[in-house]
């Protein structure tokens, strides 16, 4: 592992007031968004999915159907765009790899002992590597939230420097694990950690807890993005994961997005949504729009 | 050519099955016992359920999962809940008056007591929202602190109503409890018990989430020991106690400090606040106040 | 790994309000006595919606004789019904209007946006829902006054003359009936002329709840009419919300007389962000503080005050956020900011703005398209701004941000508190015992703490000093309503 560079004091900390943050939150939740706005919209939440499995039980069989729902999400609409990776666990990347690379579809692997992330660090780091060798151009790691709560900051930000160094071209993910990380302050400074250790996007969920992603964790997280930006002028992508199946409240996501950063972090460069059934609810809806009728779940395959 | 099927208009009227009400859903007693409540002439109005210490003890373990959602609650949206209480009540009139009638009361009795209970909820509801700021305070310590003192909510208050009405008396029972952000489990009036059921089903139709307000029917004195003694209920508010009761009461609640509340319905002011905050704890809070121009007291 | 930024853009579609379910009458009486009656005057004025300058309908005007004739009915109405039923039964009328009014909520959002050019999510998500909870809250206390003021047999005052403005004109309305009436009083109530369909609109609604008649009238009409209503020798008391000069002249017409008044006037308040303080929040707060409601709040926070340390961190945010405000038709649910109430109103702040330009302060505005139509005012922000220059000292009442930076507590106090004014200030800080400090030595009426603008039915509203006196909500508002002896 190459010398720490961490420094506790260069890493940005500041007071977040909770009720305002909801406020706030409850205020975007208030967007109404129509006609061509939302059309747009949808489209563009759908080419933002990480369609993700991370079963105990994923076999072979289950990734071959994930990888080609990524890429035939509907029949009969014209002009829908694919998503923007698959996720799975290492093992599976090989084979994703294989099935979706031709089709400008990403490979997301988790690493580091996803979820828990409670092992040692060598493990972590060779398994890293290893998913990388085998074609994973994104790798979502976990921190360690034991030593975070700890206070073993100097450990936490090592690591994830460790696992971007093994990522080599793969853009890195870094998972927060908001939900266990207890309040939002705590969020904000994690999130500027993990920026300052060389995270290419920072993650707030594995999915496996509740609460997985929120709109006020996600908030926080967008004004870390935000605060480096203007510090620095370097991009940071943003992906909430988990709890977000419904097409509406991604809209909602998206106009954070836009209110908070910018019309430039609209795209699957850097915003992602970890979901699975989110893509079935924003076909749904694109369907109604063009159609003006409400739809059934029938008619969207279940993969 | 069939003949056409037609409705009949008259016909024998459907029983009504008295359950008990239990996290918003009207269970049997698991106890399959009843009792019967028979009118002036003998005839069979109703078996109520013969609740058992199961029923109760599963009351107490719904009243204990509803309490933190009822009393996180804003103070208006409990008003405006009881105050719905009342609104699904007043449609009702006829079908409450019929029964306390059934029960052997006179038809002026009946309507007087039924108009008392809707005014006693509008009454009550408009308490929740008001009695925090009667009965909490900032206090004026001699240090440079911010001091004040708020009445909080018990917890799980159980209940037994007085024997001696149907439907005022088990209102009585529970509402100054709820008001305060309490949630409770309610002994009916023995002898009168089966407009207590029908007001849970009036309860039930009033937004009241689940498990905030439990209602049994049975036997008092066979209630009493497991009501009394229960490690998870906060307070007990007793109306029309036996002496020999309040004894045993007393005995019992001893063990995990319940705060016992006896009432009469010969003393008692029946609209006081004071009925809430019977059943509410004071917390006391101090912050400190920074003063950059010289120390001294605060507020 | 930076790639090119791609050129996106993702705009919001129009997300128009329907209205198609809302009724507006081409013409409005006064309402005397339970019933609509023509005014004397024979007179009728037009009102317009500012977005749109389109006239919408045509109010009465009442004359000194229609004013007699409300005072009147609401005299009657008293002795003979409202001071005669159970004050249980005054709080189930009141409780009527509150439910009433839940039930019609959309309509009157509706009605309240299309008459004084307010955005319909604020209407919807704010002056409605206040507006039922005010009335809600005090139905509640009409039988609970002796718990309130123990020792006092409180008592009602008779006949109140009240007097409300454009701003929250539906919630102003609220504010005042619901106590008067819970206290055992009749109202005779004026509404601002530029936005009388809601407090007409009420009217119509409690006439449906069953209140008895001459117990609320409604009377509509300019400063005329109020100085009629305000001078009635048979008023008990006058209630009166509005600007500070208004207020000061209705103060010198009742000296000498035994009418009872509170004043709720102007404000110019200090909103202090400290570099310890939640800034993206604060600055949230700033922006509910002055651009919400256009800026025509009494406690707007429309000083700012930011420690120097961060201000330009602070000034960087604020400029950012006020880009992100969507300026436009208020019927569009995307809408935060709306039409400046009355043409006379943006005359106003367009001389004010003139006049910092002049006093050389930088002046930035939202970068926003504002339509043809329709009275406008962009987002404003002044920065560095002294603390005698005319728009730091009066009140605009407009989205007008005036912005000084300061180095220690004791120096932002002072300058906080200098003012004649005394309604509202903000404090950010995440210290607590910074908070109490700050919160105990500003002269101000309401103080929000790491919040603003925030109302509740059950919270004491109004002002130090040339802000008025008197309080609106909460037992201290009950107050003003009722005769307490000892």
């Amino acid at each position: 592992m190459a010398k720490s560079t961490f420094n506790l004091a260069a890493i940005r900390r500041k007071a977040i007031d909770q009720v305002g943050v909801e406020e706030r939150c409850a205020r975007f939740q208030t967007r109404s968004i129509k006609t061509d706005a939302k059309k747009q919209g949808l489209k563009m939440a759908l080419n933002m999915i990480d369609l993700t499995t991370l079963e105990g039980k994923d076999t072979e069989g289950k990734v071959r159907q994930l990888c080609h729902k990524a890429a035939h999400l509907h029949q009969g609409f014209p002009d829908l765009p694919n998503v923007a990776a698959v996720c799975v666990y290492p093992t599976f990347v090989k084979l994703a790899k294989s099935l979706v690379a031709d089709k400008g579809i990403k490979v997301a692997s988790v690493a580091t002992a996803f979820p828990s992330g409670q092992s040692f660090s060598k493990y972590k780091i060779e398994e890293t590597k290893e998913a990388v060798s085998e074609g994973a151009d994104e790798i979502d790691m976990v921190i360690s939230r034991g030593r975070f709560h700890q206070g073993d900051y100097a450990y936490v930000f090592d690591e994830i420097s460790a696992v971007k160094e093994a990522c080599g071209k793969a853009r890195l993910k870094v998972i927060l694990e908001t939900g266990e990380l207890g309040n939002l302050d705590a969020v904000y400074f994690a999130s500027q950690m993990a920026i300052a250790a060389g995270a290419d996007f920072i993650k707030t969920s594995t999915g496996k807890i509740k609460p997985a992603a929120t709109m006020p964790v996600t908030l926080v997280m967008l004004e870390a993005i935000r605060d480096h930006y203007h510090a620095t002028g370097k991009m940071i992508g943003m992906k909430p994961a988990g709890g977000i199946s419904n097409a509406k409240l991604a809209l909602h996501y998206l106009i954070m997005v836009k209110e908070i950063l910018g019309e430039e972090w609209l795209s699957n460069e850097w915003f992602r949504f970890g979901a699975s059934s989110l893509a079935n609810d924003l076909l749904k809806q694109l369907v109604k729009q063009e159609t003006g009728i409400y739809q059934s779940a029938n008619y969207f395959a279940l993969d | 050519m069939a003949t056409k099927k037609t409705i009949p208009t008259e016909g024998i009227a459907v029983m009504k099955t008295y359950k008990i009400f239990i996290g918003g859903a009207f269970p049997r007693t698991e106890s399959g016992r009843f009792y019967p409540i028979r009118d002036n002439s003998e005839k069979l109005i109703a078996n109520v359920c013969l609740s058992s210490r199961k029923d109760f003890r599963n009351a107490v373990v719904a009243a204990r999962k509803a309490q933190s959602g009822w009393a996180g609650k804003t103070a208006y949206n409990r008003s405006q809940i009881i105050y719905r209480i009342a609104e699904m009540l007043q449609q009702k009139q006829a079908l409450f008056v019929k029964e306390m009638k059934e029960l052997g009361y006179t038809d002026k009795r009946a309507n007087d007591e039924f108009t008392a209970a809707v005014d006693y909820l509008v009454h009550y509801a408009g308490w929740c929202d008001k009695y925090v700021q009667v009965f909490s305070a900032v206090n004026p310590v001699a240090s440079s602190h911010f001091n004040f003192r708020v009445p909080e909510p018990m917890g799980v208050v159980a209940t037994f109503a007085s024997n001696h009405t149907a439907l005022l008396g088990l209102l009585e029972s529970f509402i100054p409890a709820i008001c305060g952000g309490n949630t409770t489990v309610v002994l009916a009036s023995e002898d009168l018990p089966t407009c207590a059921i029908t007001m849970a089903e009036v309860i039930a139709t009033s937004d009241v989430p689940g498990g905030t307000i439990n209602i049994l029917t049975g036997n008092r004195k066979e209630l009493l020991p497991h009501f009394s003694s229960h490690m998870d209920v906060n307070a007990f508010v007793i109306w029309d106690a036996e002496t020999t009761e309040s004894i045993e009461i007393g005995d019992l609640a001893s063990e995990n400090l319940k705060r016992v509340r006896f009432y009469s319905s010969e003393d008692e002011a029946v609209l006081s606040p004071r009925k809430i905050t019977d059943l509410q704890e004071m917390k006391t809070t101090w912050h400190p106040i920074e003063n950059i121009s010289g120390a001294g007291s605060g507020y | 790994m930076a790639k090119t930024k791609k050129e996106i853009s993702w705009d919001l579609s129009p997300a128009p309000e329907s209205t198609g379910h809302v009724t507006i009458d081409k013409r409005y009486d006064l309402f005397i006595d339970g019933k609509f009656v023509s005014p004397t005057t024979k007179k009728y004025f037009k009102t317009v919606n500012p977005a749109t300058e389109e006239v919408i309908s045509e109010i009465a005007l009442a004359g000194k004789k229609d004013v007699d004739k409300a005072v009147r009915a609401a005299r009657k109405a008293y002795d003979s019904t409202w001071s005669k039923i159970s004050a249980a039964e005054r709080g189930k009328y009141i409780y009527r209007i509150a439910r009433l009014l839940q039930e019609r909520a959309r309509e009157f959002a509706v009605i309240e946006s299309l008459d004084g050019g307010k955005p319909i999510r604020e209407s919807r998500d704010v002056d409605v829902p206040l507006a039922a909870a005010h009335f809600f809250y005090h139905a509640g206390w009409s039988d609970k006054l002796d718990y309130a003021f123990a020792n006092t047999s409180p008592t009602s005052m008779g006949v109140v003359g009240q007097i409300i403005p454009w701003n929250f004109p539906l919630l102003m309305a609220a504010w005042k009936i619901a106590p008067a009436l819970a206290c055992g009083n009749t109202v005779v109530l004026k509404p601002a002329e530029t936005t009388s369909l809601t407090a007409l609109k009420l009217a119509e609604l409690i006439r449906d709840a069953g209140v008895p008649d001459g117990v609320v009238n409604i009377i509509t009409g300019a400063g005329e009419t109020g100085k009629e209503l305000v001078e009635h020798p048979d008023v008990n008391k006058i209630a009166f919300t509005g600007s500070t000069a208004v207020g000061k002249m209705i103060r010198r017409s009742l000296a000498g007389t035994p009418k009872k008044m509170t004043l709720e006037l102007g404000g110019k308040a200090a909103n202090i962000v400290f570099e310890d303080a939640a800034i993206d929040q604060a600055v949230e707060g700033i922006v509910n503080g002055i651009y919400f409601n256009q800026g025509h709040v009494c406690c707007a926070g429309s000083r700012l005050f930011v420690e120097e340390s961060v201000a330009d961190e602070v000034v960087k945010k604020l400029k950012h956020r006020m880009n992100h405000l969507i300026v436009g038709d208020p019927m569009d649910k995307n809408t935060d900011v709306g039409a400046i109430n009355s043409k006379g109103q943006l005359q106003t702040i367009e001389k004010y703005l003139k006049a910092g330009e002049k006093d050389g302060f930088e002046m930035y505005q939202s970068q926003v398209a504002v339509p043809k139509k329709g009275y406008w005012c962009k987002p404003t922000l002044f920065t560095n701004v002294s603390q005698s220059s005319i728009i730091s000292k009066e009140e605009i009442f407009g989205p007008v941000l005036a912005m000084q930076t300061f180095r220690t507590i004791d120096e932002v106090i002072d300058k906080a508190n200098n003012t004649p004014y005394g309604l509202s200030a903000g404090v950010w800080t995440d210290k607590g015992s910074k908070i109490f400090n700050l919160t105990s030595r500003l002269q101000a009426g309401v103080v929000w703490a790491n919040t603003f603008n925030k109302f509740d039915p059950t919270s004491p509203f109004g002002g130090y000093k040339e802000s008025g006196f008197g309080r609106e909500g909460g037992i201290h508002g009950l107050s003003a309503y009722l005769n307490l002896q000892g």
